[in-house]
């Protein structure tokens, strides 16, 4: 196999009274989600921050490798540097849509500004690129001018799936993304983020609370507490027979239908 | 009308005491030597508020000399009450010669517009200006349009060009039009009409704009690249009238349209009424 997209080693974040998250180690290869779960405040957004660049560790590292096939230590890397990977090599879809979309301009502006960011300058290319994409997120290109604020829930979450995933990025970190979402929505948006997936080969950091976005999503899971990675491995065999007493407790808390 | 009567106080040179003036002349330095990088400074409470032109007075006052010869135009024209009481101020402050020629002047004072007549070298043109951040009504946080800056990251300019393709079918900014001065920093012309843009692209007279409430201050050297934002397939291109001006028949210059009576007649006339003049003065 390749090389892995993204490898940490010995990540830690101190906040300085026990909170944050520490000892973290994993791997991630292309086409794959990893799922990171845990209860509220274990840690599990600090780890997607940190690995994001947005907040600073304290100690380990965290190596990406670019479509180049080049390393860049991430802990260590110049802002300007951290910004253009931000922009060309990753996506951050974040739980809220209003936090990651602009709510006051068109769909086709929200999805063509990373174009226009890497210096794309046709208008006509630009406005067919974002409704394609619109398509592929199920959202009708006649909606291509109409602003995200008036898109249901679920629709302002596609389009910051497309938004993100217009420059092809290797790497998305999703952050809850389907919090906000009822559960019908939630299956629809949980099978087009699958196929997206599949189809461009990307690799998905997800964090989340809700397992059974991690079952239908993710090959390997991350089980964290205290900020701590208490359990790791493949999906399945941490759904079906958790080690880990948090992770027992974790499974036998899903409502079985 | 300069001599101080009697009794009457007497104000610094140009109004500015020395220091001030320092501050803002290093400030302009710094300005000269990065195009386009807009330079904070200390903003002084003047004798008229905010929004009537802070920035520039303060910039003009900071570089007027004894032999300057000052013009100040509002909207092209001389003889508004912006343009009027500016030009009286620094009269009864410095005691320069002022004049509403733009060939005569050495120092010019704008709101607006850049004079029809080509400004030649050591002429120097002071802004007023609003909102010199030409990101602003996109990105609220000053930490972060600097960090935009600072990392040359401008494609959300990008994103408003492509909203006004989008809403209006062409790109509808038509004043205030954000440029790209020395292939490095993106600044505000001032809400001058995009028309005047081209006259800032290796314009041989040193452009300097003041924004009084923003405290921010930045310039266009002489004969510096300035240009204006567009899309390939959405060119850069400026106001056209059908009309020539009414007064002095100019097909080449900015007009503004002027309603004349409660029935609705108008009437095209230019905006920079000593160009007016002089094209009048020349055909008669």
């Amino acid at each position: 196999m390749s090389q892995p997209v993204l490898s940490v080693s010995g990540l830690a974040k101190d906040y300085g009274n026990g909170q944050g998250c520490f000892d973290i180690d994993f791997e991630l290869y292309a086409g794959e989600v990893l799922c990171i779960v845990g209860e509220s405040g274990s840690g599990k957004s600090t780890l997607l921050s940190t690995l994001a660049g947005r907040l600073r560790a304290d100690s380990g590292s965290v190596r990406f490798c670019d479509r180049d096939g080049r390393q860049h230590e991430l802990t260590e890397l110049a802002e300007a540097e951290r910004r253009r990977l931000a922009r060309s090599e990753w996506g951050f879809v974040t739980q809220h849509a209003r936090d990651g979309l602009r709510m006051g301009v068109s769909a086709g502006a929200n999805v063509s500004e990373r174009l226009m960011a890497l210096g794309q300058r046709h208008y006509g290319q630009l406005r067919e690129t974002a409704a394609q994409w619109l398509e592929k997120v199920e959202i009708s290109r006649e909606r291509l001018d109409d602003r995200p604020s008036a898109f249901s829930g679920g629709m302002q979450q596609r389009l910051q799936i497309a938004r993100n995933l217009v420059t092809q990025p290797r790497l998305v970190f999703m952050d809850e993304p389907t919090g906000g979402l009822d559960v019908s929505v939630q299956a629809r948006f949980l099978d087009l983020l699958r196929r997206l997936v599949h189809d461009s080969g990307i690799a998905v950091i997800m964090v989340t609370h809700d397992l059974g976005v991690a079952r239908l999503l993710a090959q390997r899971t991350l089980v964290m507490q205290r900020g701590r990675v208490v359990e790791a491995g493949l999906t399945d065999q941490i759904l079906d027979d958790p080690q880990h007493p948090y992770s027992q407790l974790l499974v036998s808390s899903i409502l079985q239908a | 009308m300069t001599e101080a009567r009697p009794g009457q106080w007497q104000y610094n040179f140009a109004f500015l005491d020395e220091n001030t003036k320092r501050m803002l002349r290093r400030a302009l330095l710094k300005a000269v030597a990065i195009p386009g990088y807009q330079v904070p400074f200390g903003s002084r409470e003047m004798p008229l508020p905010y929004g009537w032109g802070t920035g520039g007075i303060q910039l003009t006052a900071s570089i007027i000399g004894q032999h300057d010869v000052l013009k100040v135009i509002d909207q092209g024209a001389d003889d508004t009450t912006n343009a009027v009481n500016i030009r009286r101020f620094f009269a009864r402050v410095t005691g320069v010669a002022t004049t509403s020629h733009t060939t005569e002047a050495s120092l010019i004072q704008t709101r607006h517009r850049i004079p029809e007549t080509p400004l030649r070298p050591g002429q120097i043109v002071v802004f007023q200006v609003p909102e010199p951040e030409a990101l602003r009504t996109l990105e609220a946080s000053e930490v972060e349009t600097r960090k935009l800056h600072a990392h040359q990251e401008y494609g959300l300019m990008h994103v408003k060009l492509y909203e006004d393709i989008a809403r209006f079918g062409h790109i509808a900014t038509s004043y205030d039009y954000p440029v790209m001065v020395n292939q490095r920093y993106l600044a505000s012309p001032s809400p001058i009409p995009k028309f005047d843009n081209p006259k800032l692209d290796m314009s041989p007279a040193l452009l300097l704009f003041g924004a009084g409430r923003e405290k921010r201050l930045y310039a266009i050297p002489p004969y510096t690249r300035v240009e204006s934002l567009a899309f390939d397939d959405h060119p850069f291109s400026v106001q056209r009238w059908e009309q020539a001006c009414a007064l002095c028949g100019s097909h080449d210059s900015y007009l503004d349209e002027i309603i004349t009576d409660d029935a609705g007649a108008r009437m095209f006339v230019c905006s920079d009424t000593d160009y007016c003049q002089q094209q009048q003065e020349g055909v008669a």
